[in-house]
């Protein structure tokens, strides 16, 4: 009896600290700060892109303008 | 100004999710390690699909009851937002897949029942593009578009999750949302899932505000 309690008690322990297991992560870049230049880059993609985006949206309201004076 | 909140909030929820996405923390899960990141930015490309083809076809019923241009022009139109959202879903998720499944093309039964939804919809604008009447191609691709969105419908959500796929929250697998830590990712995933879906639907009125100037210039034409 005594066995098999241990044995239980063995392979819970040994699933607990499997779960507890470091999994890899980008710990390194992150205390480097390496991870704001790619926040930055991703950033400034996004806000050209979406002032492309503004852009275009006044030039179709302005077209928009010209056609309703027209009418 | 007043008018466009909605493009600004969309543009703010984008700012945060890309700053929210890197610099928050995420579970430690083996395998997708730190790429579960990308659950920020390739699902909210299908969210943004669904819910481009979904206008569509609200637009396509519209114009069934009371045929308009109008209306087959946002039909259409938004269909056109979808598909670019639902390329980009693919090919995210091919990039994705690389890296944690092994292969860009797995033959996952969510990532083929996708394609073949992408497929069944360029049918439409093959469809579109072989009627040179105007009022029989708006009608035809109007119901087309109606049975394309019935299509799409159990081929992403019902199919993968009565077989086994490998993507979460399908068949054996548990969803990202049963694994620790989750209320974290989703205070970025709904925002991001927002964003992208203003932004898609600007994209799409953009389009077509642009196609009913060019059919106001062509009536002008028309008249001189």
């Amino acid at each position: 009896m005594r066995k098999y309690l241990l044995l239980i008690f063995l392979t819970l322990s040994s699933l607990a600290s499997s779960a507890q297991q470091e999994v890899e992560m980008a710990d390194t870049m992150r205390s480097e700060g390496k991870i704001y230049v790619v926040v930055a880059i991703l950033l400034l993609i996004l806000i050209g892109l979406v002032g492309y985006l503004v852009q275009l949206d006044r030039k179709v309201s302005k077209l928009e303008k010209r056609l309703s004076e027209r009418k | 100004m007043a008018k466009n909140w909605w493009k600004i909030a969309a543009v703010l929820l984008l700012i945060y999710t890309v700053i929210a996405g890197f610099l928050m923390a995420v579970p430690r899960l083996v395998i997708v390690n730190e790429s579960i990141r990308a659950l920020y930015f390739h699902v909210p490309m299908w969210f943004g699909m669904v819910v481009m083809f979904l206008i569509s076809t609200i637009y396509a019923i519209k114009y069934l009851r009371t045929p308009s241009i109008k209306s087959d022009i946002l039909s259409v139109e938004f269909a056109n937002t979808g598909l670019v959202f639902g390329l980009l879903g693919i090919f995210t998720g091919m990039v994705w897949a690389n890296y944690t499944w092994g292969s860009p093309w797995h033959g996952d039964p969510k990532q083929n029942a996708a394609a073949i939804a992408l497929l069944v919809y360029l049918a439409y604008f093959v469809l579109r593009g072989s009627v040179d009447n105007q009022e029989q191609r708006s009608r035809l691709s109007a119901v087309y578009n109606i049975f394309a969105f019935a299509a799409m419908i159990p081929l992403i959500f019902i199919i993968p999750r009565m077989t086994s796929s490998m993507h979460p929250g399908n068949g054996g697998n548990p969803g990202f949302n049963t694994y620790d830590l989750d209320s974290r990712m989703r205070m970025v995933f709904y925002p991001a899932v927002i964003g992208w879906i203003l932004l898609g639907v600007w994209i799409a009125t953009l389009r077509v505000r642009m196609r009913n100037a060019e059919e106001q210039i062509l009536e002008i034409e028309d008249y001189a």
